[in-house]
């Protein structure tokens, strides 16, 4: 049977392969840049409000911490209650031309081990979890030196 | 600002007793009124810090305590702040003393805690941050908590030891308190020996969630000298500020920290400027602290306190730890009371309770843990979604 891939959030990842990215908003007056996106009001309170246009993130940046689950997250996360929980690592990615610190899972493999603050890191697509007809894809980090 | 005074202070033991909230919090408030020397029905205004059940304050507080100690007419007020509801309570006291619109005001905050990790309230709710972080990335609290303490050993060179010297000191003090949960001693090899629970933190680094109750009866200075309480511990300060863009120490629930591309971050972080309102309201500072109760909701996250409040520099949290500095009869004890990790936490109950310890200490009658000579204590806390809290109490 075929599955539908959906975003696990509408709006804030596009693109395949090397073209994958982080979809935020940028002001089109006071140009900061906002993930998750803010598509109604420029939060600087600084600024008078501008467009909010769509902008993809830099692709890459350094790990500014990381940690992982031991115990399965509760619900509105989705695992299977049938298989025994794998810890999933987590981490905390800071891009330097953005200057933000964007979190998420780490591609499946990676483990805390393979970690340290200050290396490098890329976006790559990742799958959230599966049910009968939906694929529900997400955005992963890995650190550019693993193989995983 | 204009001082007001803590006529009474009471709590219902912290614990895992199953029971409704109602229970604790008229437990609390009866403890309280009695060491206030006051009947409840001359309390003019009741305030409650909001229990929450399902994403909403179904239980709405502070009616719910009134009407179970007896309606009597008071006016009501209800706040929510998350973990900083009781400091937004006291607040909510202060402002009504200090205005005139009532002279004694009761305090009461009460959780009955779920078992596991806190989550969000059910359905499908993409438009709220806190369903988004558990639905996208299954980030719990306790994976904030271990993504700050990783954090800092790789910036201040933090190791997993301090983190656990953290619970050894605040299990030591914790099991001199009657109202604590936890009321063992705890070994750094214990602490060592418990399980992972978010990489570098292990189960006996994490705050529990509890059941338990707070309150505090709290009057204008003219209503205590009536009410012969000539020398009352009074509240100097309560800090109740929120972040200034851009916010960029990732905060609980965000998924991301503010963007500083457009506009430098400022020059204190969040934390320290909760710190700074209260200590420039109060017209004190660090050095003039003889205690301080912060929210350790994590073992490392005690030590980020230290910096945060001033007690040390930036880095040093570990250092003044180590230097025996917070522990009781230290230079300045931190967590006297046992903190979080020895009663766990009961969200709407846990500030106020913050500040029942800095009255008894600053009373002397904190017993076997008492602080010599307590003049000033500072309580501090965050509240999820960016609400500041900190209170200043003197004697």
């Amino acid at each position: 049977m075929s599955c539908t891939r959906t975003p696990v959030v509408a709006g804030w990842f596009a693109g395949e392969g090397d073209g994958f990215r982080l979809l935020g908003t940028r002001c089109a007056a006071c140009a900061s840049v906002f993930f998750p996106r803010e598509d109604h009001h420029c939060r600087n309170p600084a600024c008078g409000g501008g467009e909010l246009a769509e902008f993809p993130l830099s692709r890459r940046g350094r790990v500014w911490s990381y940690t992982d689950s031991r115990y399965r997250p509760p619900s509105p996360y989705v695992s299977d209650p049938e298989l025994s929980w794998e810890p999933c690592t987590l981490i905390a990615v800071e891009l330097e031309a953005e200057r933000i610190v964007v979190l998420g899972q780490a591609a499946p493999g990676v483990t805390v081990e393979d970690l340290t603050v200050g290396m490098e890191a890329e976006v790559v697509p990742g799958m959230l979890h599966e049910d009968a007809e939906t694929t529900w894809t997400t955005w992963h980090w890995r650190p550019t030196g693993v193989e995983a | 600002m204009g001082e007001v005074a803590v006529l009474g202070a009471g709590m219902h033991p912290w614990g895992k007793w199953g029971r409704n909230f109602v229970e604790y919090g008229v437990a609390a408030a009866r403890a309280a009124l009695t060491d206030a020397g006051l009947d409840w029905r001359d309390i003019g205004s009741v305030v409650g810090a909001d229990t929450v059940r399902g994403g909403y304050p179904g239980y709405v507080a502070g009616a719910t305590f009134a009407k179970a100690l007896g309606w009597q007419g008071a006016r009501v007020t209800n706040v929510y702040a998350a973990c900083a509801s009781g400091a937004q309570a006291v607040d909510a006291a202060r402002a009504q003393i200090l205005s005139g619109l009532a002279d004694v005001v009761l305090v009461v905050g009460a959780d009955a805690a779920p078992k596991g990790f806190f989550r969000p309230a059910g359905g499908d709710r993409p438009d709220d941050p806190d369903w988004l972080r558990f639905r996208v990335l299954g980030a719990t609290n306790p994976v904030y908590f271990g993504l700050y303490a990783r954090r800092r050993m790789a910036v201040h060179g933090d190791t997993a030891e301090d983190f656990a010297q953290v619970k050894v000191k605040n299990a030591a003090m914790g099991a001199l308190n009657p109202n604590a949960r936890y009321r063992e001693r705890v070994t750094a090899e214990e602490v060592a020996a418990s399980a992972v629970v978010a990489d570098p933190l292990r189960l006996l680094d994490i705050c529990a969630t509890s059941d338990g109750g707070a309150a505090l009866v709290l009057s204008s200075l003219e209503f205590a000298r009536r009410h012969g309480h000539a020398d009352p511990v009074r509240i100097r300060a309560v800090s109740t500020v929120t972040p200034r863009y851009p916010n960029t120490v990732l905060d609980l629930p965000d998924i991301a920290t503010d963007s500083a591309v457009a506009v430098d971050p400022p020059a204190e972080t969040f934390r320290v400027s909760i710190a700074r309102a209260a200590y420039e309201e109060a017209g004190v500072g660090p050095e003039d602290l003889s205690l301080a109760e912060v929210y350790d909701l994590s073992t490392a996250l005690e030590l980020q306190w230290y910096e945060d409040l001033g007690l040390c520099g930036e880095g040093e949290g570990a250092k003044l730890l180590r230097d025996g500095a917070t522990a009781l009869g230290g230079r300045i004890p931190v967590n006297a009371s046992g903190g979080l990790a020895s009663f766990g936490e009961a969200v709407p109950a846990q500030a106020i309770a913050q500040v029942c310890e800095l009255a008894w200490q600053l009373r002397g009658e904190a017993g076997d843990r008492q602080v010599a000579g307590a003049r000033v204590g500072i309580s501090a806390n965050q509240g999820l979604f960016g609400h500041g809290s900190a209170v200043i109490a003197v004697r």
